[in-house]
């Protein structure tokens, strides 16, 4: 019987066994988790705190799941090194644990730049886990000012979070725009204008350089005093296990389409990987749950003997704030269009007759139209491109298409 | 497995299976209280302009990018149908954003919903294909081949 192990109890180590039990449904299966809690929705902790979820319902598998596919779980123990050539890990307390396939679902940890006087402050949070919303929550009151150093995904889904629950919500970014890895300068302006209007107070292109106790000193001079202090300056692959092993990292994990790493036997899948990016044409982290649920299924089929390639992955993130939905994907390479009605924008990337990425804001019915053009490579000139810009509609296939997509089995 | 399939060809566009959706789903027993006066929100939609219609539905396709996308695990397949637990669901909208049909749409309350075939209501079968005028769609096993 085969021994499967996976490092990480993320999305992407549910992937991983729901694909090792697709193919193999006997092989001893084992979970080595870190965090001491069954595997959660990691972006509803934002959600949570804002009273939409709870912690019953953010569970992302049912309370079976492990026994269901006869998976071991060792919880709270950390996997501290890879033997490629004994094939077997050792856990933090010494245990070493052999296998035959190997998936590292590490994920990634929060970036915390040397601020100086950080250790001065008493609460302060990165936005990364369960434990951290807990911890957030337990300290918050309507009284609290809360500074949020990072207008990325993670710092404005914890203001969205958070903003019914304390005084104030101040953002800093060293960016001179919000969501600045996925909106360009006009729809990041369309954005932060809402969030404001919202209550969140942004100082943007200035970042904390110094903090004292409960106030930080800004590299403008500006001072912010606050009582609770959010770090979501950005995040980091976890790579070193396979790196210290002899494999090949770069920002993430090397990994090709197959989710192998450069290591025998050793595959990898989610945040800790680097992976072909469809649209750009080269290797990035795509850090988003889609992705490690797809790469971790493809490297558990693959560690059980199949044959699965995984060679369409995308960045593309669905967004919403106070009420504003946003989506993009994809690379923003190429000729830039653009569609703008009274509350909505749609931009769309266009080169070599392919569509690269898009920005939509406001506007989101049958995005997914969209996102399949990229992912399939739609030769824009089989398409009705004209129309589809103004409308996500299956309209813009031929007939024939739509008879292969709508009248048979997909 | 039986799916709703359509023929383009045979569609009036008169958006009876939107309302016939909207009423099964609406756990209802009549019609006119269910529908009158209210905006609805079926789990079918009719596509298409002045010459070409169609209803668009989930494909409850053989590998659903719905279900490997969905940040809650909210999505899940149970013999073949593939389904939304509405309690876990967040309105994220992850799911619109890959599903190359276009065949999802919250409902009212920003929570996603999408067509189950009408196994769990009152119909037993697909509501929208009972009461298509035309016979344009139809719930019937179909083979992978064109
Ligand atoms: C606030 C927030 C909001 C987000 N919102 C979205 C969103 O809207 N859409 C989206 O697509 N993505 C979103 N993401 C990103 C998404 O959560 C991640 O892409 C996804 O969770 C990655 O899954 P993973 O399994 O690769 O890693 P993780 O979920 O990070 O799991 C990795 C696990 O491995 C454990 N681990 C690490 N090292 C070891 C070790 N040595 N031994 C044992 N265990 C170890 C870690 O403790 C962790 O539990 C969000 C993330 C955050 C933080
Ligand atoms: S919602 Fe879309 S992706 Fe999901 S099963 Fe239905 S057609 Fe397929
Ligand atoms: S909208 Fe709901 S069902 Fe769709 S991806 Fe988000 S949480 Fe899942």
């Amino acid at each position: 019987m085969k021994r499967y192990v996976i490092i990480g109890n993320g999305t992407a180590a549910v992937g991983c066994v729901e694909g090792i039990r697709s193919i193999d449904k006997a092989g001893e299966i084992t979970v080595v988790s870190e965090e001491k809690h069954s595997v959660y929705s990691r972006p509803l902790i934002s959600y949570y705190l804002e009273g939409k979820t709870d912690l019953e319902r953010m569970k992302y598998r049912g309370d079976t799941f492990y026994e269901d596919n006869g998976c071991r779980v060792i919880y709270g123990k950390r996997a501290a090194s890879i033997d490629p050539e004994k094939k077997q890990i050792v856990l933090d307390d010494g245990t070493p644990l052999c296998y035959d396939a190997l998936c590292v679902a590490t994920g990634s940890r929060p970036f915390v730049p040397p601020f100086e006087g950080l250790q001065t402050v008493e609460n302060k949070f990165p936005f990364m886990t369960l434990d951290d919303a807990l911890g957030l929550e337990r300290v918050l009151t309507k009284q609290s000012r809360v500074l949020i150093v990072g207008a990325g995904l993670i710092g404005l889904k914890c203001a969205e979070g958070i903003r019914d629950r304390v005084k104030s919500i101040t953002v800093c970014d060293l960016a001179d725009r919000v969501l600045s890895s996925i909106l360009d300068v006009d729809c990041a302006a369309v954005v932060q204008r809402h969030l404001e209007e919202n209550g969140i107070r942004f100082l943007l292109g200035d970042t904390a350089v110094r903090f004292d106790k409960a106030t930080a000193r800004m590299k403008s001079g500006k001072t912010v005093d606050f009582d609770i202090l959010v770090l979501a300056v950005g995040v980091r692959a976890n790579t070193e296990l396979v790196k210290n092993a002899g494999g090949d990292v770069n920002r993430g994990i090397l990994i090709n389409t197959k989710c192998e790493t450069s290591l025998p036997f050793v595959w990898a899948a989610g945040d800790c990987t680097e992976g072909f990016d469809a649209s750009f044409g080269g290797t990035r982290v795509i850090a988003i749950l889609p992705n490690a649920y797809m790469q971790g299924h493809t490297a558990g089929g693959n560690m059980a003997g199949d044959c699965a390639v995984f060679d369409n992955a995308i960045p593309m993130n669905s967004i919403g704030f106070f009420g504003l939905h946003m989506m993009t994907a994809g690379a923003y390479d190429g000729e830039m269009t653009e569609e703008r009605s009274e509350n909505a924008v749609k931009r769309f990337f266009i080169k070599d007759n392919l569509l690269k990425g898009f920005i939509l804001i406001g506007e989101t019915e049958r995005a997914g139209i969209y996102t399949s053009m990229i992912r399939e490579k739609t030769q824009l000139d089989t398409i009705d491109f004209a129309f589809a810009r103004k409308n996500a509609s299956n309209l813009i296939y031929s007939q024939k298409i739509r008879r292969q997509k709508f009248g048979n089995e997909v | 497995m039986k799916r709703v399939y359509v023929n383009e060809e045979w569609c009036l566009g008169c958006h009876l299976c939107e309302y016939n959706c909207a009423f099964a789903n609406s756990g209802m027993r009549d019609m006119v209280s269910a529908l009158k006066d209210k905006k609805i929100f079926p789990r079918i939609h009719v596509e298409g302009d002045d010459k070409i219609t169609f209803a668009v539905s989930c494909r409850h396709c053989t590998d659903p990018l719905c279900i490997k996308s969905c940040i809650a695990g909210a999505i899940s397949k149970k013999d073949g149908v593939v389904r939304i637990d509405r309690n876990k669901c967040v309105g994220c909208l992850t799911c619109v954003l890959v599903c190359p049909y276009g065949a999802l749409t919250p409902g009212e309350d920003g929570i996603m919903q999408k067509c189950e075939l009408c196994l769990e209501n009152a119909c037993g079968k697909p509501a929208c294909v009972t009461g298509c005028p035309n016979k344009a769609i139809v719930y019937e096993e179909r083979s992978k081949t064109v």
